[in-house]
């Protein structure tokens, strides 16, 4: 196995320590740390995304697999310092002012980072204005949204009032997701897509970001 | 009134209530407010609905405590109110209740991320759960229902920590099941048989499932629980799937539907029916009709 596929495997264990470990060693032989990111860490994580999405595994062996996964991004990007780390998206994710429940949120920030794109969270019971102020001042191309409650759906159509009235709607695409959402209701409310999972969210952004 | 476990083992089916949660929304409770808050802001709406659940035929009702556990309330800052909360919760109840219902306590999972998944150690999972039971048990609940459990770990430790206050309170434990193409599993992974193993030898005196189903998924549950165990059975679902109908929250499955299915959950074997998610006093009636 070489070291790339080792650092794969281990992060599928979910083993954080011999990832860092092994990350270690992959920049110490002058591995291009892009590679070390897209075939090590991106490639184990996205066998992760199918088995879940194959209910092979679930969501305990995600959160172990993606921890490893930050272990071994968190010594990468040190390397990137000049350009960041290398991302084929920026995505706002957030529950919606109203809303504490953050698991799904959670799960969809991980499998997008594992997918490659850059995420920033702003947690829970976000009021609208955040999401638009954040995703504007960082240049992200997509805003996700999450919600349990039925009562808070509306204030995903307040953001994409915003993204309106601020002229961004072209330039800052919505996703919505959630227990009380489907895509009857992301369609009546303007968003740009709907995710039934966090599997699915990941492939819907992909084709937002494409 | 009878002990509850008593009239269960003599084959009587008896009628949980229906959801609080929609109810409260309904009368206005606000988004991001605590809802376990309106047990010391509006104990009346609670009594009023409890009377309602009661009128139609409730041989239980529930307390406002689904998210009163000390880490749960830690979200809002007011993990110092457990005790009040819990026990406040349960003296408006049997003021309503009398000898009409069992006054049910109702845990709910704790928010947090048991290690190593997460960052949260069972030992504190485990004082928060017996924090939180103690109150309820003081109090004088019937009986306790630990539900929408997704993580059997933390159903266990909520087990224990109850059975630690009283080795006598009927203990309900349900967890909330996806359908998959492998199987019933919860997000965390719990299959029904493991479940109902675990739960049994950890002293739970009912087991089921709650919420994340309509009714005719809950059927298919009940049966692999029936198949998993003999244990009593304890099913509550969800009125369907939520509609946005030109800005109304309409639940899909309505009252008729429910007693239909209610009488395939008696065949079946289950002894306590109840509804979750968008249950009304109207669905709790029909299922009253349907089996007693």
């Amino acid at each position: 196995m070489s070291l790339l596929e080792e650092i794969s495997a281990s992060l599928q264990k979910g083993d954080d320590n011999e990832v860092a470990e092994l990350t270690k060693r992959a920049i110490a032989e002058s591995i291009d740390p892009k590679e070390i990111l897209d075939d090590g860490l991106v490639g184990g994580m996205d066998i992760i995304g199918k088995k879940f999405r194959n209910h092979e595994i679930f969501l305990p062996d995600v959160l172990l697999a993606a921890r490893a996964m930050y272990a071994g991004m968190d010594l990468l990007k040190p390397l990137f310092l000049k350009d960041g780390m290398p991302h084929i998206g920026k995505i706002v994710i957030g529950t919606v002012q109203g809303d504490l429940h953050d698991i799904g949120k959670n799960l969809v920030g991980i499998m997008l980072r594992g997918a490659g794109f850059e995420i920033i969270d702003l947690g829970k019971d976000v009021p609208p204005e955040d999401f638009v102020d954040t995703a504007e001042r960082e240049g992200a191309d997509v805003i996700g949204m999450s919600t349990l409650l039925t009562t808070t759906t509306p204030m995903m159509t307040r953001v994409i009032e915003i993204l309106k009235e601020r002229g961004l709607e072209e330039k800052i695409s919505t996703i919505v997701g959630g227990a009380p959402v489907s895509v009857e209701l992301a369609q009546e409310i303007g968003a740009s897509s709907y995710g039934y999972d966090a599997a699915n969210a990941v492939e819907k952004v992909r084709e937002l970001t494409a | 009134m009878e002990p509850f476990l008593d009239r269960i083992s003599r084959g009587e089916i008896l009628i949980s209530d229906g959801a609080l949660g929609t109810m409260l929304f309904e009368a206005g409770l606000e988004p991001g407010h605590c809802p376990d808050m309106v047990v010391l802001e509006k104990p009346e709406l609670l009594q009023n609905i409890a009377e309602q659940y009661i009128e139609a035929g409730s041989d239980i009702v529930h307390t406002d405590t689904f998210g009163a556990n000390p880490l749960k309330l830690a979200d809002y800052r007011l993990q110092d109110r457990t005790k009040e909360i819990n026990r406040e919760a349960v003296t408006l109840l049997k003021e309503v209740a009398g000898d009409r219902a069992y006054v049910s306590g109702s845990c709910g999972p704790s928010g947090r991320i048991l290690e190593p998944y997460g960052d949260e150690k069972p030992e504190d999972v485990l004082k928060a759960y017996t924090v939180q039971t103690e109150a309820l048990i003081s109090a004088g609940v019937d009986l306790l229902c630990l539900e929408t459990m997704i993580d059997l770990k933390e159903a266990l430790l909520a087990v224990e920590a109850a059975r630690s206050i009283s080795s006598e309170i009927p203990i309900m434990t349900t967890l909330t099941f996806d359908k998959t193409p492998k199987g019933f599993f919860t997000i965390w992974g719990a299959t029904i048989e493991e479940s109902v193993t675990s739960l049994q030898a950890a002293g739970a005196d009912v087991v089921g499932s709650n919420c994340g189903n309509g009714i005719d998924i809950m059927v298919e549950i009940a049966r692999a629980f029936r198949e998993a165990t003999q244990l009593p059975l304890l099913i509550q679902s969800n009125a369907g799937q939520p509609e946005n109908r030109g800005g109304q929250i309409v639940y899909s499955e309505g009252p008729d539907l429910f007693a239909q299915k209610a009488i395939e959950l008696k065949e079946i074997g289950v002894s306590v029916i109840g509804g979750c998610c968008g249950t009304t006093p109207d669905h709790i009636r029909a299922i009253n009709r349907a089996v007693s």
